[in-house]
């Protein structure tokens, strides 16, 4: 059975600013943490769980379990956490997440997409759980092993190539960030991609031109990410990565042999104007003060979740 | 003794012939890896994926997340050096069954620095999950499809191209985690891995024949390293034991066999021959090995210091020992 890939838009608005919120809530609870992160990919994570991606139920129970081991021969009580996204069905999409950092993130879209408990973020970062900071392929909703950025794209692209053989319909949806671009791994895998004609895969990616080291025009200059692409033989749309409509629309687009890439062009301080006072360092909130710690709680207790 | 002329190009074809889930990967090395032919053979299974090895690991990840069994197949030095990241988070910390076919081990190319893989067994043995083996002749480089094949993970294959000597009897193949024992005495105990092995084939009947009688084995599984026949053979040395690797002697067999006897209380000395911890360079095959000490004489020499005895063996003496094929002497209950 297929669950919400048809969700109104109106309703993928609304689960966006209630993840951004959740994140915000968690931060504040834990004395920091990612943020920026939820403030630009909110929509993007609402509209890929509520419009983009065909994806069965959850086969996880909605608490997530204990951190079982490692995989490897002598473990057979390892489960991947792509069991959250439902069973591995032909017809059906996969989603492999690049950015391990906004795993937090993606606990806030599990939630709100019915497919953990609200109590799941209880496990956030505690020793023994699952539900890491930089989440790995044990972690609620992640299928791949991907803390070191720029290797969900190639190893999505292997699942693609590998579903296309064996004649499966479903696409392979990948969630990446624009700090990864810098890496030549992305660039090996976006020439591949095209040489393959992988058009049953589709990045989506959260360009909120932010990094670690603050911004990345001042850290590494990419330049247009778009017209690089484009040069490479990619599909590419440039969006307004907070217009629900405008994410989704490319993913109605029929295939056409070319990697599809939506650059969701977003601001990492959405929702949370305060945040902008720390430019540019917004990679993980640290506060530097009570004065500020207190400034950003009154934030989130006026954070307002229909806005 | 047999020389077979690029037995992995036809074998493999054979092989694969009945596994539609055997794919080939390469980085533009698919002639110099002897899978030019299975590519023609095989186009809808073969894969080209150009200079950009950290890529091909991934989508390497991906096919063997998706149920198939990618052969990759380049450089050994385009195997663990430069994609070691994502041949560690990608295909080893999820234990996928992806089969890295590492081509020119060691000192087997001309090709320099750049192309000669030296420490890549001590990197592949630190990794989590990895199988390590290496081939030493043309019923091995046939034989560990099967061995690779079976192994509920990813695998790193030292292998060998171009004219290989059959060293093994056809009817004797690559068994997982097993030595073979090539030639027995007491006086000490002679460890080889795939080329000094025929190395030591040729020092070990010559050192019999002047009084000093060596155990010798060869190891085709690096890791896991748990074969009760090699701490066997350890504990009988009377003079002590001699490992002999186309690798640097730091992390390779040497060290392998340091830890077994270490963990073994295995009181006896060990002389580890192979690179002294420093790269090569571009030159021939017999240069390399004769100038960084892994040949025959050079076991014979470390022999005659660890026992106190002069043979009396010379360069042709060695030159003139006709290596043949050889049965393991390892009873089955031994093994």
């Amino acid at each position: 059975m297929l669950t919400s890939s048809t969700m109104p838009t109106d309703e993928v608005r609304r689960s966006a600013q209630r993840i951004r919120k959740r994140v915000f809530e968690h931060v504040m609870r834990n004395g920091g943490g990612y943020l920026s992160q939820a403030c630009s990919s909110a929509e993007l994570f609402a509209t890929l769980y509520g419009r983009v991606m065909r994806l069965g139920e959850s086969e996880a129970p909605l608490h997530p379990p204990a951190f079982a081991g490692v995989p490897g021969r002598g473990n057979h009580d390892y489960v991947s956490g792509g069991v959250y996204n439902g069973p591995r069905e032909p017809e059906l999409d996969r989603f492999i997440f690049s950015p391990a950092h906004y795993a937090l993130v993606l606990y806030a879209a599990l939630i709100e997409f019915g497919r953990l408990d609200e109590g799941a973020l209880e496990e956030f970062n505690r020793d023994g759980s699952t539900v890491e900071m930089i989440g790995a392929e044990h972690s609620p909703g992640v299928e791949t092993t991907t803390g070191s950025l720029a290797q969900a794209i190639s190893q999505a692209g292997g699942i693609a190539l590998g579903r296309r053989l064996k004649g499966e319909p479903g696409r392979v949806w990948v969630l990446m960030s624009d700090g990864e671009f810098q890496e030549g791994q992305v660039w090996e895998a976006v020439q591949s991609l095209v040489h393959h004609r992988l058009d049953n895969l589709g990045v989506y990616a959260d360009v909120n031109d932010q990094q670690c080291d603050g911004r990345m025009d001042d850290v590494m200059r990419v330049g247009s990410l778009g017209e690089k692409l484009r040069a490479f033989g990619a599909r590419v749309y440039d969006v307004d990565g907070h217009d629900v409509e405008a994410l989704a629309r490319p993913a109605e687009e029929e295939p056409d042999g070319r990697p599809l890439f939506v650059l969701a062009h977003t601001d990492p301080t959405r929702g949370v104007p305060l945040l902008a006072d720390r430019a540019p360092n917004l990679h993980y909130l640290r506060f530097a003060s009570d004065d500020e710690r207190e400034r950003f709680q009154r934030a989130c207790d006026a954070f307002d979740e229909e806005a | 003794m047999e020389i077979v002329n690029r037995p992995h190009v036809e074998n493999f074809i054979r092989w694969a012939a009945d596994k539609p889930r055997v794919v080939v990967l390469s980085a533009d090395l698919t002639n110099s890896c002897e899978v030019g032919k299975w590519r023609d053979t095989y186009p809808e299974r073969f894969f080209s994926l150009g200079m950009a090895e950290q890529n091909m690991m991934g989508f390497a990840a991906g096919l063997a997340r998706e149920g198939f069994e990618p052969f990759v197949h380049t450089f050994a030095v385009f195997v663990y050096r430069r994609p070691y990241d994502q041949l560690a988070m990608s295909i080893a910390y999820p234990n996928l069954p992806v089969r890295l076919m590492a081509f020119l081990p060691g000192i087997t190319t001309p090709g320099g620095v750049t192309h000669q893989a030296i420490e890549d067994v001590a990197i592949m043995r630190a990794t989590p999950n990895m199988t390590v083996l290496e081939t030493a002749d043309a019923t091995e480089v046939e034989s560990v499809l099967d061995v690779a094949h079976a192994v509920d993970g990813p695998v790193y294959v030292r292998f060998l191209r171009g004219r290989v000597p059959r060293l093994f009897p056809k009817e004797e193949p690559m068994v997982l985690g097993r030595a073979r024992l090539l030639h027995e005495g007491d006086d000490v105990t002679v460890l080889t891995a795939g080329i000094t092995t025929e190395e030591a084939m040729r020092a070990v009947p010559a050192l019999a024949a002047a009084g000093v009688q060596a155990t010798h084995l060869h190891v085709s599984t690096h890791k896991p390293f748990d074969d009760p026949l090699v701490l066997d053979a350890l504990r009988r040395a009377k003079h002590g034991v001699l490992t002999l690797e186309n690798h640097t002697i730091v992390g390779g067999l040497g060290s392998a066999v340091a830890e077994l006897m270490a963990e073994g209380a295995i009181a006896t000395p060990l002389v580890r021959l192979g690179l002294r911890d420093t790269y090569a360079h571009g030159a021939s095959q017999a240069h390399l090995m004769r100038e960084y000490g892994l040949d025959a004489m050079a076991l014979v020499r470390a022999v005659e210091q660890l026992t106190g005895r002069d043979t009396g063996l010379r360069e042709d003496d060695l030159a003139q020992v006709r290596v043949e094929e050889v049965h393991s002497l390892a009873k089955a209950e031994a093994l």
